[in-house]
């Protein structure tokens, strides 16, 4: 009797050790949820969801605080991302957070700029270069596209421009099936 | 001096159609009126154009410079006048425009002045940076600098490989080079072999070009070397492929993610060797080709044509037949559809294939696969087609990548062989570009998600650092008041501060004396009625004052 118990106790404290061992060397920092969510939202932050950025959006998701279809720049193929990763439905982009539209980058137009630093505050991810009473520009490599910085703008100097393609971004298209007339 | 040749997997053999336009030697092709040379020569960078428009440039000379590591010099193909540089049509599947230097010939054909480059005596770093000057890339038809691939990698390179297969159909410039300038091939396969200290040379032939073999033969044995050895190949399509002609010649098969230079191996089209062999011999660099033109022409044939020559005013010299209906940059396997006739020779255009209804019927309609696995037999990359299939076409471009997707070489034997009629390669091609497409975006995305946070930080430490100053400001003030406090209930001064302090007592004395010795000038000399006036009036202010007392304190 007296040796099943000591063999079980023993048991109990070594598998015990391990687990508490394996609770600190392999500890997890953060919510990877959180993390796999924002890998697939698109990092335009935006805040067309309705919230401050991608990553509070993606926090939200996982909480079951926000809808997997309130993000109009990653458009069907993000939510479907989103459902196939959370195991939820899918359901078509929410009209009131906005419509898909092509990727596009913001430009200033610089005769008619008066150097308010408005847009320069307003954009998320630093991509306007400019000094008060000073021309600004727009990074457009590091432009995400999230028409923040057009309504600050008290001349209306900012337009959204779509992105051209050229010989290093074209992509070749899916192949066309033929169809055939049988009868 | 190779003992055994070995095997590819796969590969197939379609009707080599070499004979129609081997019959004529290489003719000279006459200059257009109007050359446009794309900056973007080599096959993933542009250079940095360095001419004007209006500027006069003799041929050879450099108008666009080489900037980043895959990049290569450009040169005027012939000397003339710079009209525009502005983006033109290039020969690209997509058909879009590219900037290009516009050049009016003057028909002279001044060269600028050519130097012999000294090989001996230079370094082999040296020697490539020259090379990269004289815009010598691959010929074969991919355009990759060759400077680059005569880096001594990490193991160095012991055999150099001379790509003389030509294995699609139609296409016969290396064919007809190697007949003619054999000996100049080889002379600048030896600089190659110089410059990356390989030991030995080969060259790989396919057997369905005998005159060429027996040429570069007989340069060999002109040249009395016994490290170069002339290799007839077995003719079977993708022999000329790279990775699969190092097979056949050494044996070693590459593996994925793997280059020849890992295995001391590198293989260099004959067409670049020979342009190697002009640029260090004669000090010319690269601002012609061989271009064959074949299939629906009335008089097919091989022709040196000057870089940025418009495929318009080429075709004339081989005659397209009246059915033409279509043309094709390369050969009919690996080849694109050229979308229009302004777009130039650029260095990699080895073929204009001319198509008609007949001779190119345009494909039938594509029909299920039936899993038939032919596509896999006839695989030269050993992939299996049909699955990379399945997942390209339903955008399952994960699972694609685990089959390799990556390693196809686009030959197009699987879509060859199809009994269906499937375009593979269209599929795959589709699948590479929109996966290279989300690993940019998501690279662009992982910036953007660092620059926010990066923002959020600098945002908090700005409200901390103005915070901050804020309570470093209050602190400041308290500060002050205390010192006030401390100075007001200081106890007894000393006997030097008291004698300070009487100093400023009795000067302030002084002043107040002054000021009362000083009166002022309107009221000094009154007589009595005006002093007797003024103090009516300051009886009455004092009264009005009275009275206004009880009204202010209502007000309030």
């Amino acid at each position: 009797m007296i040796e099943a118990l000591l063999v079980m106790a023993l048991g109990a404290v070594i598998l015990g050790a391990a687990l508490g061992y394996a609770a600190v060397r392999f500890r997890v920092e953060g919510d990877p949820l959180v993390e796999k969510i924002d890998a697939i939202l698109p990092q335009t932050q935006c805040g067309q969801c309705g919230f401050p950025g991608c990553k509070p959006y993606a926090q939200a998701i996982a909480k079951g605080e926000a809808e997997i279809n309130q993000c109009p720049p990653g458009g069907d193929e993000g939510i479907h991302k989103l459902a196939d990763l959370l195991g939820r439905e899918y359901k078509p982009l929410s009209a009131e957070h906005g419509i898909e539209k092509p990727k596009s980058v913001a430009v200033i137009d610089e005769a008619a700029c008066i150097g308010c630093t408005l847009c320069i505050q307003a954009c998320p991810v630093d991509a306007i270069v400019g000094a008060a009473k000073q021309m600004h520009t727009v990074i457009a490599t590091q432009c995400t596209g999230c028409e923040l910085c057009i309504a600050p703008c008290p001349v209306d100097c900012i337009r959204m421009e779509g992105i051209a393609e050229t010989v290093d971004s074209w992509k070749w298209k899916y192949p066309v099936v033929a169809l055939r007339r049988v009868a | 001096m190779i003992a055994q040749l070995f095997r590819f997997k796969g590969g197939i053999k379609p009707n080599s159609h070499k004979d129609e336009s081997t019959t004529q030697p290489i003719k000279l092709a006459p200059l257009p009126p109007r050359l446009v040379v794309p900056l973007r020569q080599s096959a993933r960078a542009m250079a940095r154009c360095i001419v004007e428009p209006g500027q006069d440039v003799l041929k050879g000379q450099v108008i666009a410079v080489a900037e980043g590591p895959l990049c290569t010099a450009v040169h005027a193909p012939t000397s003339g006048t710079v009209r525009a540089i502005e983006p033109q049509p290039i020969p690209h599947p997509s058909g879009l425009p590219a900037p290009s230097v516009v050049i009016e010939p003057d028909g002279e054909e001044r060269w600028v002045e050519r130097f012999p480059f000294d090989i001996a005596t230079a370094t082999p770093q040296q020697a490539r940076d020259y090379l990269r000057d004289c815009g010598i890339v691959g010929l074969g038809g991919a355009g990759f600098p060759s400077h680059v691939k005569l880096g001594p990698g990490e193991k160095g390179i012991q055999t150099l490989i001379l790509n003389g297969a030509e294995c699609e159909p139609w296409i016969t410039c290396d064919d007809r080079l190697m007949r003619e300038r054999a000996a100049q091939i080889l002379a600048g396969a030896a600089m190659m072999r110089h410059i990356t200290g390989a030991r030995r040379i080969l060259v790989g032939i396919e057997d369905n070009k005998p005159q060429a073999i027996e040429a570069m033969r007989q340069a060999a044995r002109e040249l009395g070397e016994k490290e170069i050895g002339v290799v007839a190949v077995p003719t079977r399509y993708p022999a000329g492929g790279e990775k699969q002609l190092i097979r056949v010649l050494t044996g070693i098969e590459i593996p994925y993610g793997k280059l020849g230079t890992h295995f001391g191996v590198q293989c260099f089209n004959v067409g670049s060797a020979h342009a190697v062999y002009r640029a260090i011999a004669h000090g010319e660099p690269l601002v012609s080709r061989i271009v064959t033109l074949s299939g629906n022409f009335e008089r097919p044939g091989n022709f040196e044509v000057a870089i940025g020559t418009p495929i318009r005013d080429l075709l004339p010299l081989a005659v397209p037949r009246a059915d033409t209906n279509r043309y094709i940059m390369g050969g009919p396997m690996m080849g694109v559809g050229l979308q229009s006739l302004d777009v130039p020779v650029i260095k990699a255009t080895n073929c204009v294939l001319a198509g008609s209804p007949t001779l190119f019927p345009a494909p039938p309609p594509e029909m299920p696969c039936i899993r038939c696995g032919e596509c896999a037999k006839a695989c030269p990359a050993e992939l299996q087609p049909f699955e990379l299939y399945w997942y390209s076409r339903a955008k399952i471009f994960g699972k694609a990548q685990e089959y390799s997707l990556f390693d196809c070489i686009e030959c197009g034997c699987c879509s060859y062989v199809c009994p269906s009629r499937i375009p593979l390669v269209d599929y795959f091609r589709f699948a590479k570009a929109e996966i290279w497409a989300r690993e940019k975006e998501k690279a662009a995305a992982d910036t953007a998600r660092e620059r926010y946070e990066f923002r959020l930080a600098r945002e908090e430490r700005e409200k901390q650092e103005k915070a901050a100053k804020l309570a470093a400001k209050t602190a400041a003030g308290r500060e002050k008041a205390a010192a006030a406090l401390a100075e007001a209930q200081k106890p007894a001064r000393t006997p030097e501060e008291e004698a300070k302090h009487a100093l400023i007592a009795a000067a302030l004395e002084r002043a107040k004396a002054q000021k009362e010795q000083a009166h002022p000038e309107n009221v000094s000399d009154l007589t009595p009625e005006q002093q007797a006036e003024i103090t009516a009036i300051e009886a009455r202010r004092a009264e009005i004052r009275e009275q206004a007392k009880p009204h202010l304190r209502q007000d309030d």
